[in-house]
């Protein structure tokens, strides 16, 4: 569909293929995200959750099945294709905020706008000081990122993600590195984004808690999609 | 960030600047090394043109002779049969066949800067009851001194020659006891010349010429020699010194005269000057050769290090080119400034041994030859080999699985 931001059909994903250790991790996942959805993709260790995410984020390739990003199919593209489609259209958080430390917090955000149009100019820098702000980190900005806490180098990285705009941001555990009240602001923080840009948001959790506060819960066991169901009551 | 360098700048210079003890080191190491390029360089070439200078002091690049006589075997009533021994022929003073159209096609040659006639052959310097074995060089002034610069090393008088003046060494001078204004007679078999006035004392820096070699007007010395009207060589001076050999054999069957050059008159200098060229450019070598691989250690660490910033660099959107550009940057950058830096101290070395060691009278040792071109040269091989020794880590960076890297 059109207005699907990410569509997967029948994705399978193996490692070892041809060889007697060959390993099916992913087994035909069909999964459909629509534009400004804020889902979770819940899962036991070892379930499939990253390489699922990797797959989606056109890191890696699936075995076989389709892979839709706004309604371009990806398995055709090259190398160089998928990392322009990757850097207009998909926006990552990690669990290790990963920011460049060479960079401060401004230079962080304004990275992938740099990448993509490959000089540096006022409108990036005022683009990646409006998400700044909007984080409440202006006061941060001209600080190298490493002289950031965990919870502020975790929000530069959630602007760096919506620096070019993207329809999807995936996250992988976000909150993981996070105290509470920390883990609380960044995805209030997401949460606020994904209501005012409507950009869509899959964010990749062990925290029933994260889990819902989304409006939909996909769950991932031993590499397939368990059907739609009631996340678990907390205890 | 500056807004005229583009990203790929702006990353390699930023991950130098991190790195900031690695870059300082891998800089320094660059310096030394192109120092040490420098430094060498320029003492050889220094060296090299001072001792070419000295050696072409005194003589021309390429000198033109009549071949020598050669005995013909004698046949015996125009039958097969010939005389086995044959004698080797005296080598007589004699002329150089149509001398005056061989100088104004060898002035037409391309290779040839200045052209002379030469008049030489041995006399007997007389002064009272003082003799002394001289070879007399008859010359055209004018077109003699674009070959060699006598008026430049004139220590006393100056080098006027009319027909009854003469320029001796500072070694014959000294000899005879003689000095500018004195007169002197010249006596070559049964020919004399009547008294000359020395008109000038020269030092060529030759001992052996100051004490063997009078200069006189070819006119002169055509008279003394028997000679009217001939010339016994003719001299050049060709715009690429270390091109003489091939010169003179190129001149050699176009002329029909025996053509020596410089290189083979002093075959033992010139094959000494090679040998040292040769070590100091295998030295050279291995020092670019350290440098190299010295910048590729740092720049493979720098890989490692930096594989998580990569990846998150690939995830934003930045391709497999710009990763393969930003690693090559870098090595350009060290190699670059390395070269500025290293370029900076050879220059400082060279200027300090050139003031500090001196010869015992107190002139230089050796010249300070500091050509732009070297520092150019240097620059761009120090550039060059950053890039290439950068190229195997930069491919390393633009391979890197973005989901490895990030994995870390």
């Amino acid at each position: 569909m059109a207005d699907d931001v990410l569509r997967l059909e029948k994705v399978r994903k193996s490692y070892n293929v041809g060889r007697p250790n060959e390993t099916e991790i992913l087994h035909g996942i069909d999964l459909t995200l629509g534009r400004g959805e804020f889902a979770a993709l819940i899962g036991p260790s070892g379930s499939g959750k990253s390489t699922l995410l990797n797959i989606m984020g056109l890191l890696d390739r699936p075995t076989s099945g389709n892979l839709f990003i706004e309604g371009h199919e990806t398995g055709s593209l090259d190398d160089r294709d998928l990392t322009r489609l990757r850097g207009r259209s998909i926006g990552f958080v990690f669990q290790h905020h990963l920011l460049i430390t060479a960079f401060t917090a401004l230079e962080n955000v304004m990275m992938p706008l740099l990448v993509e149009r490959g000089f540096p100019d006022a409108t990036m820098k005022k683009r990646a000081l409006d998400l700044l702000v909007a984080l409440g980190l202006e006061q941060w900005q001209n600080h190298p990122a490493n002289a950031l806490s965990g919870g502020q180098q975790q929000r530069v990285a959630v602007a760096r993600a919506l620096a070019m705009e993207p329809a999807l941001v995936l996250a992988d555990e976000p909150t993981g590195n996070l105290d509470t009240k920390s883990a609380e602001g960044v995805f209030e923080m997401m949460r606020e984004v994904n209501r005012k840009s409507g950009t869509s948001f899959l964010i990749v959790t062990h925290s029933l808690e994260i889990a819902r506060g989304c409006d939909r819960t996909i769950e991932l066991v031993d590499g397939q999609i368990v059907p739609a169901g009631a996340v678990p009551a907390a205890d | 960030m500056n807004r005229w360098l583009p990203f790929e700048w702006i990353a390699a210079l930023r991950f130098l600047r991190e790195g900031r003890m690695q870059t300082l080191f891998i800089i320094s190491g660059v310096s030394v090394g192109i120092a040490v390029i420098v430094f060498m360089s320029a003492l050889l070439t220094g060296l090299q043109a001072n001792l070419t200078k000295r050696v072409l002091s005194a003589q021309a690049h390429i000198t033109l002779q009549p071949r020598d006589e050669v005995a013909r075997p004698l046949r015996l009533g125009g039958k097969d049969l010939e005389l086995a021994i044959v004698q080797m022929p005296l080598q007589r003073v004699r002329s150089i066949d149509q001398w005056q159209a061989l100088m104004r096609v060898l002035q037409d040659d391309p290779a040839v800067v200045a052209v002379s006639p030469v008049a030489a052959g041995s006399a007997l310097a007389v002064r009272g009851d003082a003799t002394r074995a001289v070879s007399i060089v008859g010359i055209e002034p004018d077109s003699y001194f674009r070959i060699v610069r006598l008026p430049d090393n004139i220590v006393a008088g100056t080098v006027r020659l009319s027909s009854r003046d003469i320029v001796i060494g500072t070694e014959l001078a000294r000899y005879l006891g003689i000095g500018v204004g004195d007169r002197l007679t010249l006596t070559a078999g049964a020919r004399t010349s009547g008294a000359l006035t020395v008109t000038g004392i020269f030092d060529l820096g030759n001992r052996q010429v100051n004490e063997r070699y009078v200069y006189v007007p070819l006119r002169t010395a055509q008279s003394l020699l028997d000679l009217i009207g001939g010339v016994t060589s003719i001299e050049l001076t060709i715009a690429d010194v270390y091109a003489a050999e091939t010169v003179a054999r190129r001149l050699q069957p176009m002329t029909g005269a025996a053509a020596y050059s410089w290189i083979a008159t002093n075959a033992q200098f010139f094959s000494a000057v090679q040998a040292q060229s040769l070590s100091s450019g295998v030295i050279r070598l291995f020092v670019a050769l350290s440098v190299a691989l010295g910048i590729a250690s740092v720049l493979v660490v720098s890989v490692i290090q930096r594989s998580k910033d990569i990846g998150i660099l690939r995830a934003m959107g930045t391709s497999r080119g710009q990763t393969l550009r930003i690693f090559l940057i870098q090595g350009a950058l060290i190699g670059l400034i390395g070269a500025v830096v290293g370029s900076a101290l050879g220059a400082g070395g060279l200027l300090v041994f050139h003031d500090h060691v001196r010869q015992a009278d107190g002139s230089e040792l050796i010249p300070l030859v500091l050509e732009r071109s070297l520092f150019v040269a240097a620059a761009l091989l120090a550039t060059l080999t950053g890039v290439l020794a950068a190229m195997a880590p930069a491919l390393r960076a633009s391979r890197l699985d973005p989901v490895v890297a990030i994995r870390g």
